[in-house]
């Protein structure tokens, strides 16, 4: 892996990118599903739509597909603009959220049933149909009708049929979601497999962030029809550009305060009494200026005794969640805001040194946080 | 017990509303004619007990399925019955699927109220819809008028009394049947099935031949059976709309049994008729349970 050149297409202005979103808006009557939106998405990119329900991650998609048409702007597919062009002349497949099974045709020709559009000859047709069902573990089923199997198994027929054609970009929305969780990961690495062999460019959405991290090159975290950030999976956790994509992307906390700089660092004022956090970034805050402070609880550290670090408050247990590989402490400070801070359950549980109404010191490095505008 | 007494439900209706009308008329099939009242014999005496039957039995016969062989008006009349059902139900279908699948497709909120107007027709008299028909049709009728005053026509069209106006009736009368379990198959159809179609390659109209009309194939099938079935032995609008050459078979019954008054050989053709309409009706029941299967 070390040697491999880091995949960024994102990041080399030589790239020309596969899919290009100009100012793409869509309205429905007066609701605006996608506002003004500008995105590129690369070649063999594994493209992440994440964001809550309703935010336009299926409309994005249809767009795509060519369900729907833009209201403003234009989309483009490999520098072709896609606006006139119908579903059955892209080079596009798509998994739909409801699957979209033909109830009349078995598994088996479900599948096939894109290949048969197709000049394909019946053998291949055959070998194509046969590894698809090896892939998605279907094969007891080929003969079954899609009102004869789990919702599961369904699950797995409409990303086969959307895999079997090969397409040149792939559109999944919520391909895993009804998964159990053993099978979902090996499905992800199965897609991502797929993805390395064929070099198929996929745009997926999914409702599990944890998905999301695995599987994505890239990352993008929607809310309303805008996209709020995209970013490397690292990047969007290790540093959000907003306390809504913070917030969005696993756990955080986030302290409002005033920003005074101090040399290289950042001075927080968060509450009177207590000590200013101290932060870094190279954002620019004016002084005095409202800041959010952000720090994800496997950041924060829990001990009985005041420790020796830049940032370290007092307070009180509050709740303890116990996860099993974790813990996530609930500590609660004086001036009523709670902090969470998770500590890796290296030791049993019986032996476990901190209990609830325990006096325990949060502490965390100077680096540890981000600090956000917004 | 419970369950005996539900499945006892049906039964009992099938006992006294199919099954003993039937022996009914099977009995005064295998009867002779007679210038009584009724005008059949033998009768059943009871009277006479156990050697009443006996003999009561040992004087029926099939003669009158004989005679229905040697007259070949009768083999005929099936015949154009079937030709004339087969037809209008072809009509009824060309014409009731655009229908259908156009209500199908309106918004949701249209829908009621296009499911009301088909259904409108049911709540006047089929006999007071069938005779206008007759104003409409006639010579100097409203269409006939229409067209001459449009200038499309010199001459009025001749269309009452002809098989025209009987596949017009039939076709007018019938549509509905046709319409109603097409639309419901067409309506529980998910959309996203055609965009899949499309986007695994399919063009608009391969997408409806090879998706939407498998998908109504039971409603298609439902509403020929619903269409056909009836029209076989349909004899109001041939007697009303058809002319002298208008052959069908319930129009050869009712003479049998008004005209003639030849209770046995009316009751011989309606037996055949019955016979010849029971497979269409398994076939029916057959397509309903499968859909049924389909859906559960
Ligand atoms: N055909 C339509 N007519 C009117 N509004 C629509 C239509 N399709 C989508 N919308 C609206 O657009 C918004 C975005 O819908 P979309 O299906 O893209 O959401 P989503 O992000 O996929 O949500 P989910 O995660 O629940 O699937 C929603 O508020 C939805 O109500
Ligand atoms: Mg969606």
């Amino acid at each position: 892996m070390a040697q491999q050149p880091v995949f960024a297409p994102w990041d080399d202005p030589t790239q020309t990118p596969l899919i290009t979103f100009q100012n793409v808006t869509k309205r429905f009557g007066d609701f605006v599903a996608i506002d003004d939106l500008t995105q590129h998405i690369y070649e063999r990119e594994f493209f992440a739509l994440l964001g809550p329900s309703g935010c336009g991650k299926t409309t994005m998609m249809r767009m795509l597909g060519g369900f729907e048409t833009p209201s403003e702007g234009k989309i483009s597919i490999s520098g072709r603009d896609m606006n006139k062009v119908p579903p059955n002349k892209r080079a596009v497949n798509m998994m739909f959220q409801s699957y979209a099974l033909f109830p009349h045709l078995s598994i088996y020709e479900n599948i096939a049933f894109g290949l048969r559009r197709t000049d394909m000859d019946k053998d291949a047709i055959d070998a194509r149909v046969a590894e698809m069902l090896k892939l998605t573990r279907l094969e007891k089923f080929a003969r079954r009708k899609p009102h004869q199997i789990s919702g599961g198994q369904r699950q797995r027929v409409a990303l086969a049929r959307s895999l079997a054609k090969a397409p040149k970009l792939l559109l999944l929305d919520e391909p895993l979601g009804a998964l159990d969780k053993k099978l979902r990961q090996d499905t992800q690495f199965e897609l991502m497999d797929i993805q390395e062999k064929t070099g198929t460019t996929f745009v997926i959405v999914t409702h599990d962030q944890e998905e999301a991290m695995t599987v994505a090159s890239r990352v993008a975290v929607m809310d309303e029809g805008r996209i709020i950030q995209v970013a490397t999976p690292d990047a969007i956790y290790e540093a959000p550009n907003s306390t809504y994509v913070a917030d969005f992307i696993g756990d955080v906390n986030i302290i409002e305060g005033k920003a005074t700089r101090k040399g290289d660092k950042t001075h927080i004022a968060w509450a009177e009494g207590q000590p200013d956090i101290i932060g870094s970034t190279t954002r620019d805050f004016s002084e005095g200026q409202t800041c959010h402070f952000a720090i994800r609880p496997e950041k924060v550290a829990i001990s009985p005794d005041k420790p020796d670090a830049p940032n370290a408050l007092h307070g009180k247990i509050l709740d303890i969640a116990y996860l099993g590989n974790i813990s996530t402490y609930h500590v609660e400070l004086p001036t009523g805001h709670i902090i969470k801070a998770q500590t890796a359950n290296t030791r049993r549980l019986a032996r476990r040194s901190l209990t609830w109404e325990d006096d325990v010191w949060v502490s965390f490095t100077d680096t540890a946080g981000v600090l956000l505008d917004r | 017990m419970r369950r005996a007494a539900l499945i006892a439900v049906p039964y009992f209706w099938l006992l006294a509303l199919f099954l003993v009308p039937f022996l009914i008329v099977m009995k005064i099939s295998l009867s002779d004619g007679a210038l009584a009242i009724p005008p059949y014999t033998p009768q059943l005496d009871i009277a006479e007990g156990w050697n009443g039957l006996k003999t009561f039995l040992s004087e029926l016969d099939f003669e009158n399925f004989v005679f229905l062989t040697t007259d070949d008006l009768y083999w005929k009349a099936y015949l154009s019955s079937f030709k004339i059902a087969l037809i209008s139900t072809s009509l009824a279908l060309l014409i009731g699927y655009p229908i259908a699948y156009s209500m199908a497709r309106a918004a949701p909120e249209w829908r009621p109220t296009l499911l009301m107007l088909i259904i409108l027709p049911f709540w006047t008299s089929f006999l007071i819809r069938v005779y206008a028909w007759m104003g409409i049709l006639a010579n100097e009728g409203l269409l006939n008028q229409f067209l001459l005053w449009t200038g499309i026509i010199s001459e009025p069209l001749t269309i009452l009394n002809t098989n025209t106006a009987v596949y017009i009736g039939i076709v007018y009368t019938y549509l509905p049947f046709m319409i109603l379990p097409i639309y419901s198959a067409l309506e529980k159809m998910d959309d996203s099935l055609l965009e899949a179609a499309e986007d695994l390659g399919c063009s608009r109209t391969s997408a409806f031949w090879l998706v939407t009309i498998p998908l109504s194939k039971t409603g298609i099938i439902a509403g020929c059976f619903l269409v056909f079935i009836p029209t076989l032995g349909e004899f109001v609008i041939p007697s009303l709309l058809g002319g002298s050459q208008t052959l069908m078979i319930g129009k050869v019954l009712w003479e049998e049994f008004f005209n003639n008054r030849d209770w046995p050989v009316a009751s011989a053709v309606a037996i055949i008729l019955l016979l010849i309409l029971i497979i269409p009706i398994i076939l029916f029941q057959r397509n309903e349970q499968k859909q049924r299967e389909m859906e559960g």
